[in-house]
Order: C-alpha cells, then structure tokens, then sequence
C-alpha cells in the first residue's frame, strides 16, 4: 500500500512538472500584459527538438536547451506579430498552436515510435527545478524592481512608459522567457517523462497550463498547487482504468479545468488579472 | 503625410472593400512563399509542389469537387463563429460543437422512430440543439461568473473528443462493426443526396449558403443583429442603450454553436453514415473555422468565398498525403501561417496609398 502511494505521487510529480514549467513562463508573459495561447504549440516543438538534438548527441540536457530555444523562438513570432504589429493577442497565439502541431507533425514524421537512448529520469531535476523557479519567480514578482517593471507593464503600459520603462522590450522579454519554458515543459515529455516522440504527444497540456495561469490567479506559488492537484488527476486517470472506462478517465483533466474555473473565477474580480492584458500597447497612441 | 515613391501614405479609419481584399491576397501570398520553405526542408522544390498541388485540386475534373465537400462544414461552423466573433465571445470551441452535432444526429439516426421523410430533417435539427447545447455551458460560465471562454470552449473539445470516443466504443458501438470502433451504419433515409460521381452532399452546403444569407441579412436589419452589432463594438454603449448582453450573448452563441452542429450533421450523414473516430468526423474543421470566419472580416457572405478558400488547402492536404508523402498535419502550417499573416497585415488596413505625383514639389517647396 505505501508503496503504491509513493509510486503514486512520483507519478503524479512527474506529470506536473510540465505543466508547472509552462504555467510559470505563461504567467511572467500575461504579467506584462501578454496573452499567449500558443502554449500547446511551443511546447509540442519544445518536444521534438528536445527529442531530436537528445537522439543525435547523446546528451538530454542538450536536448532540453534545444528546447528552450525552439519554444522561445516560436514565442518570439507571437511577440513580432501581437506587440510589434498590434495583432490580436488571441488570434495570434492561436496561429503559434496550429503552427507548432503542424510544424511538428511535418517535421518529427521520420522520428516516430523510435526510443530514446539517453532518457532522464521521470523525477529528474527538471521537477525540483521548476518548484525552485517557482519561489524565484514570485520573490522576483513581488519583492525586485524588475517585478515591478513587469507588473506595471501588465497593469497600465502607459503610465509604466510615462516612468521611462521601455513596455515593448519588457514585453518582448516576458513572452520569449515564456516560451523558453514553455519548450522545455514540451522536452522533458520526450526525453523523461516518456523518452520518445509522437505527433501530438502534448495531448491538451499546454491548455492545461494555460487555465492554471488563471486560477492560480497569475501567482507564481500557486501555480505549484495548481500543477500539482492536475498531475494528480491526470495520474489518477491512469490509475483508475480498471473500474472506469478509460475514455471518461482521459476526459477528467479536461472537464475538471472547466468546473475548477467556475469554482475560483467567481464574481470575485481582481483577482490578479493584469489590467492591460490582451490589449496592445502603441508607444505615445492614445 | 509620409511618401513612397509618386504615392503619398495616408491613415484611413475605414478601408475600401478593394482595398481589404489586396491586403487579404498579399497576405496570403506571403504566408504561400513562407510555406514554400516547409517544401524546401522536406527536400521538395516549392514550385514543384504548388504545381502538383494545383494539378490535384483545381485543375482535376474529379478532385475539384472535393473542395465543396471541404467547404460545407467550414462554411457552417465558419458563418456560426462570424456572429459569435462580431458579439466579441471568442467560441475557440466549434470544433466539440461540431461533434456534439454529430453525436446528436447519428442518436436520431440510429435510434429514433421518425419516419423517412422527416428523418434527415430531424437529424438536422438534433445536430443544431447539440451544438448549441454544447456551447451553453461555457456561454454561461462567462456570463454568470466570467469564466474566460477562450480555455472553457476548448476543454469543451477534449470533452466532446473522449465522449464519441467512449460512445463508439461503449454502448453504441455497432453490431456489425466487427470490432471495430463505430457505430451501426445508418439507414438509407438517413443519407444526404450527395452530387453523383462526388463526395459533395450539396444540401449541408446549400444550407450554409442560406445561413450566410440569412445572417448577412439578420444583422444588417434585424434588431437583434442590431443590438449584437453595438455589443461587440462598444459594451459601454450597449449598456446605455438597454440592450441586455445576457440575452444577446446567449442567442449569438446558440447560433455559433448551433451551425457548427450543423456542420457535424452534414458529416455523419452526407459522407461517412456512421459515427466513428472523432479525427475522422473532423478533420480539424473546428478549429479552421476560426481562419475562415477572421478571413471574412465580420462579413457572412464572404465567409462562403474564405470557407471555398479553406477547402481548398483541406484539399490540397490530401494532395500533398498522397503525392509528395507529407502528413496531413501539413495543412495546420498552412493554416497557422496564414493565419499570423493575416493578422500581422491588419495595421496596413488603416493606411492607404494615393497616387500623387505632383505633391512632392508642393511638398520640397514647404520645407
């Protein structure tokens, strides 16, 4: 029985550690007042290149640093087009997740089915990492003058600007940092967690993340909660097979999302929601 | 006033229909010579392949219809999210629509006593309440308790996804199915007319037609359309002129949700006749709509030309799986692409060219 607990919660951890990693670099971009639903996109590529540059040089860690590069490249052309251009956040990050799954799918065909050689370990230190990352980011957040750059460029761009704060850069830098972590939630599915790539091996995570940037109420330290209660559910699905039909288990993460918005969102407004998020800034426009 | 050459550059607030359109077709030529790389990558001449791309889809006497067959669907989730889009609700969810569409159809199909004649009908109006009913719960969430219905609508698709997975695999899996996952066939009152010798079921895109039509019309007259108009335009207005956002999001989004069930109907029963694997009832229409509705700028009519459009790269998807050995996935690039050019040609919109040759002496003499 303890042993089943315990392989429970390292399971569990496991499953949340991309899903931490990718809601904290989400939570740092709409912090300055960027809103990107290309999470699931970045993260896929995030996979295959950590999948690929593993395979080829024998060393993960490369792997995850290619990763990182793929997600915050692919978040640089969100920023190009939503900050640069003005484009419509929404629409944008939703061009950057067809993008990534078609890219990817495209891309990653002649890797399919074929194992990882050098894999990490499930728990590896990616997981304590991103709890690290998770108290940096919030004592940053709320307690330097960067965080409060960030939170200023979120809340009111212009008076930020009016206080010689270059919105734009601050911008840029959030949503790149955003996709760099982003990738490398997508890398440790394919080079630990399950050391292979599939087409669509991100199954909805990135979404997932998404939704725990907003009830965790863009709070850095909540978002280890939030990442934690959906690897357990997404654990528990798996657990659970023998008594439940499997596609109802593979459904719960997904219908949980929707009932634990409703339960936290509420009326109660100001919950953290950066004031200028999702409108673009124009330098001097009024 | 800035120069480019003999023309000066000035800002417009309103853009001239032609003037959409060549920004439009600029974009989507850019985001064609971008996509050419992806070729170029795979080891495939771009040219080479737009010209065998051309030659399976346009210039084919058989496979040209299979862009109409492409379009009915696009065509009716795309009109559905013009009216959620134009009320600023962002349904990203047509897709689990769409399957909710299907899975209500394909129950009265199997399952219902409704005589032939009125059984495609049924079905019809099953699949409109199923979509609609699909997209209530989220619509309600935002208007309720402000639930962003960005994530509530596609969480809504990865529910809708695993319910027809666990339907055909569970309790309506087909007798005659042998083990595989789908439903009984459908009986033949059940089928749509399809235009022989094609996959086209022509009465799914006659009704899209019609509910262009009518939409077009709806919200250049009707009080509703009005009052949905002034909504996504401008909240603080709407609230003073006494229109009830509540009612008016409710009923845009039992519209959007609802032709998108539509769409799923025309699937099941005009290609397929059976519920089967969700990937298969869709093909990622859901989520293309949003390309098609965006293309059509707000405008029901022209998404008939954008959803043709879509169809066409749907099509060419096929194309490239068969001839040049590409996944399927290959048309999210195409999507993904245009869709950022589009967007990032948008602020050109705002700024138009007039020829004035004349003007730069005026001007030197100035300064």
């Amino acid at each position: 029985m303890l042993e089943w607990i315990l392989t429970a919660i390292v399971r569990a951890l496991a499953v949340s550690t991309p899903l931490l990693w990718a809601s904290l670099g989400e939570i740092y971009a709409e912090r300055s007042g960027v809103i990107n639903l290309g999470v699931e996109g970045m993260m896929i590529l995030g996979a295959l290149f950590a999948f690929v540059v593993a395979q080829v040089t024998g060393y993960p860690v490369a792997g995850l640093l290619a990763a990182a590069a793929a997600g915050g490249l692919a978040a640089l052309l969100h920023a190009f087009v939503s900050i640069t251009l003005r484009a419509n956040q929404y629409v944008s990050g939703l061009a950057l997740t067809m993008l990534g799954l078609g890219l990817a799918g495209v891309l990653g065909r002649g890797w399919e089915g074929i194992p990882l050689l050098n894999a990490l370990p499930e728990i590896s230190g990616l997981t304590y990492l991103g709890l690290l990352l998770a108290v940096g980011l919030w004592l940053v957040l709320h307690h330097t003058r960067l965080g409060m750059v960030i939170r200023s460029t979120g809340e009111s761009p212009a008076a930020a600007e009016a206080l010689g704060v270059n919105v734009h850069l601050v911008r840029y830098l959030c949503v790149v940092f955003g996709g760099t972590m982003a990738g490398v939630a997508g890398g440790f599915l394919s080079v630990a967690y399950r050391p292979s790539w599939t087409e669509g091996m991100t199954a909805g995570l990135g979404w997932i993340a998404i939704a725990i940037t907003i009830f965790a109420g863009w709070d850095p330290l909540k978002a280890v909660g939030g990442a934690l209660f959906f690897g357990a559910l997404f654990h528990l699905s798996f657990r659970l097979q023998a008594w439940v039909p499997p596609e109802a288990l593979r459904m719960m993460p997904f219908a949980f999302t929707i009932l634990v918005l409703a339960a936290t969102s509420g009326r109660r407004r100001g919950r953290g929601a950066p004031e200028a998020l999702g409108l673009p800034y124009a330098a001097g426009e009024r | 006033m800035k120069r480019l050459g003999p023309f000066s550059v000035e800002r417009v607030l309103v853009p001239s229909g032609a003037w959409v359109l060549a920004i439009s077709l600029g974009a989507i030529a850019a985001a064609l010579v971008a996509a050419g790389v992806i070729f170029w990558a795979f080891g495939i001449n771009p040219l080479r392949a737009y010209a065998i791309i051309f030659a399976g889809t346009l210039a084919d006497r058989r496979a040209a219809p299979e862009i109409l067959r492409q379009a009915a669907p696009l065509l009716l989730a795309g009109v559905g999210l013009v009216l959620a889009f134009r009320a600023q609700f962002w349904n990203i969810g047509a897709e689990g629509q769409l399957l909710a569409g299907a899975v209500a159809s394909t129950g009265v199909a199997l399952f219902s006593p409704i005589p032939a004649p009125w059984l495609l009908p049924a079905m019809f109006v099953a699949g409109f309440l199923g979509g609609a009913l699909w997209g209530l719960l989220p619509t309600l969430l935002r208007l309720k308790l402000e639930v962003n219905e960005v994530v509530s609508t596609l969480m809504m698709n990865y529910v809708a996804l695993f319910s027809v997975e666990w339907l055909i695999h569970g309790p309506w899996k087909g007798k005659t199915a042998f083990g595989f996952a789908y439903t009984d066939t459908f009986p033949e009152a059940a089928r749509l007319a399809l235009i022989p010798g094609t996959r086209v079921h022509w009465p799914t895109l006659v009704l899209g037609i019609a509910l262009a039509g009518a939409l077009a019309f709806f919200l250049g007259r009707a009080r509703l359309g009005f009052e949905i108009r002034v909504l996504g335009e401008n909240p603080t207005a709407a609230r003073y002129a006494g229109i009830d956002p509540f009612r008016t999001i409710l009923l845009a989004m039992a519209f959007s949700a609802g032709a998108a069930g539509l769409a799923g109907v025309g699937e099941v029963a005009g290609i397929h006749h059976k519920l089967l694997a969700p990937g298969q009832v869709s093909l990622g229409y859901g989520y293309a709509a949003i390309i098609v509705a965006w293309l059509a700028r707000g405008n029901p009519l022209a998404a008939i030309l954008t959803a043709l459009f879509l169809g066409l790269i749907f099509s060419s998807g096929d194309v490239m799986k068969v001839s040049l050995q590409m996944p399927f996935r290959v048309t999210d690039v195409f999507n993904g692409l245009i869709l950022f050019f589009l967007i990032g040609s948008e602020r050109l919109l705002n700024y138009r060219l007039r020829w004035a040759p004349g003007d730069r002496a005026a001007e030197t003499a100035d300064a």
